[in-house]
């Protein structure tokens, strides 16, 4: 169990873009130099504030995608909503050598390390995706053989986040199990998933209740309240299902 | 020989070091109980109410949807109600283990 | 502040040009959504309005006995205590003078009790003498839920947390006693002019 930490107060650090990453036609990657940077857990956030010149100050929240590393370093990974406020800066206008605001790292309830074992159930919508993904990338780094399911739910496949290093991470034959399921659009001759994740879906895909999976589910609200209640109507424990809304934050 | 009342009363600050371990959580991993239904879970678990241009962060049960926590920052001040929990439980980090 | 976002321009909103924005509120041309809870959605056959509390005989309308009132259609600014300020919003609802009609009351102050648990205090002469109304219309559009259908209060001269959304009554007090956001620090009365944001202010 990941107890509660004691922590310090938050300070607000000034981040440098170093490097920017499209995962997608939408979403962008954020490689951030953090000068000072604590070091994180998988699935913490961190609060980004931006500051426009006449002083308006607006701030949001989004998952770190990297996992625990010491080089004072983080990526976020940021889908651009049309008529967001401050994704499409981050994810659009943000040039390498930009500097922007952030604090954390924030959060000890969403957070999974091997030490807390397993099975991991890993569930996810679009860029709900990006704390599981640091999980992942975590157990990668650390050599942990934990099993792991990922169930990731996107409109099309060019829409996948990561897709390339999920693939990686599957070959390695390690125990982790990627599924998709494509819920607008497939390409020709898909065999996969391609409905909206129902409690069918979740039985098929889930371990059964007595194996006391970890479960993590991140994305739109109402794609994470039909997962935790159809896991929980399958009989797997509450205190083990762990949700991340995304809300109405504007973007 | 007896002890008086007023013996067994100290001064709130005397509790400086008890609270000063308690109140340094980080607090969506905190525990607690709801005082409507009674339902227990981390402070992470339950429904929150907030968005950029919000007065204030209304915590909600995820149990019966009453009101746990509220947290305004007004003007220079936090206030925090905390009238919707029965207790909080967090990690005794002094604890031997 | 020292820091600048380079390139960040926020949300569409106006620099204060005239005198019709009360001080540090910028202007937008969307309409925000705030709650504190969940987004109550009332039947409107049990729908009822009520004014109560230190009154001789307690009133109550039904949804369409509300409806059946003379209404008026009014455009106002309003200015929410986040800082946003919306001009020239069009409302069609009740005057609070025409629901307090034939009310004997000695009581000085209102709360404004909703759906959901909500509530607001004011003086009851910022309800009265066309300040104040029941309103249930935005735009020409019976109001959505989201912004505080099937009715909501609305004092466009007091920050707009006081134009409680979801409203179900009033009720008339003899003591000012604090509604929601102002146990938790907000300010008593709210006049965006003196920015009355919270309490002390």
């Amino acid at each position: 169990m990941v107890g509660t930490a004691l922590q310090r107060r938050l300070i607000w650090r000034t981040a440098e873009v170093v490097d920017l990453v499209d995962e997608t036609p939408r979403v962008r990657s954020l490689v951030l130099a953090v000068p000072g940077w604590p070091g994180h857990q998988a699935g913490q956030h961190v609060d980004v504030r931006l500051t426009a010149d006449d002083g308006y100050q607006t701030q949001r929240s989004y998952s770190i995608a990297s996992p625990p590393s010491t080089d004072e370093r983080l990526t976020l990974t940021i889908e651009r909503l049309d008529d967001g406020e401050v994704s499409p800066y981050l994810a659009g206008e943000l040039h390498a050598g930009d500097q922007v605001e952030l604090r954390g790292p924030i959060g000890g309830y969403f957070v999974w390390a091997p030490a807390v074992g397993g099975p991991l159930l890993l569930v996810a919508g679009g860029s709900g995706l990006c704390p599981l993904m640091a999980m992942l990338r975590l157990r990668q780094a650390a050599g942990s053989t934990v099993p792991a399911r990922l169930l990731y739910s996107s409109r099309s496949l060019d829409e996948v986040i990561y897709r390339d290093e999920l693939n990686k991470l599957v070959a390695m034959e390690n125990g982790l199990e990627v599924m998709l399921t494509l819920t607008r659009q497939q390409p020709p001759g898909w065999t996969g998933l391609h409905r909206r994740i129902d409690t069918d879906m979740l039985s098929a895909v889930a371990w059964p209740p007595a194996e006391r999976p970890w479960t993590f589910i991140c994305g739109p609200t109402p794609l994470v309240e039909t997962a935790a209640n159809a896991l929980v109507n399958l009989g797997h424990e509450p205190a083990r299902i762990k949700t991340e809304r995304f809300g109405p934050t504007g973007g | 020989m007896a002890i008086t009342e007023q013996e067994l009363r100290l001064d709130g600050n005397a509790a400086a070091g008890l609270l000063r371990d308690v109140f340094v959580h980080e607090f969506t991993s905190v525990r607690g109980a709801c005082a409507t239904c009674g339902a227990e879970g981390e402070m992470g678990a339950q429904h929150l109410y907030m968005t950029p241009l919000s007065p204030g962060a209304v915590l909600r049960c995820a149990t019966c949807g009453s009101m746990l926590m509220v947290v305004v920052r007004a003007g220079g001040r936090f206030r925090v109600g905390l009238q919707g929990l029965i207790w909080l439980e967090m990690q005794d980090e002094g604890a031997a283990s | 502040m020292s820091f600048i976002s380079r390139g960040f321009k926020g949300r569409p909103r106006d620099k204060p040009r005239d005198a019709r924005v009360p001080p540090g509120q910028y202007v937008v041309h969307d309409f925000p959504v705030l709650s504190a809870g969940p987004t109550p959605h009332p039947s409107l056959d049990a729908w009822t309005f009520s004014i109560e509390g230190e009154v001789d005989t307690a009133k109550r309308w039904t949804w369409a006995e509300l409806r059946a009132l003379p209404s008026e259609t009014v455009t106002r600014d309003i200015h929410c205590v986040t800082k946003w300020s919306k001009l020239d919003t069009t409302w069609e609802g009740v005057s609070v003078d025409t629901l307090l009609d034939g009310v004997e009351t000695a009581a000085d102050y209102v709360m404004a009790f909703c759906d959901g648990g909500y509530t607001t205090n004011l003086p009851l002469e910022d309800l009265t003498g066309g300040k104040a109304w029941i309103a249930y219309a935005y735009d020409g559009k019976p109001l959505e839920s989201q912004h505080g259908g099937p009715a909501r209060l609305l004092v466009p001269h007091l920050y707009f947390w006081k134009s409680a959304k979801w409203v179900r009554g009033l009720r008339l007090m003899n003591e000012d006693t604090p509604g929601f956001w102002e146990t938790y620090g907000y300010h008593m009365y709210g006049d965006p002019w003196l920015e009355q944001r919270y309490s002390g202010d």
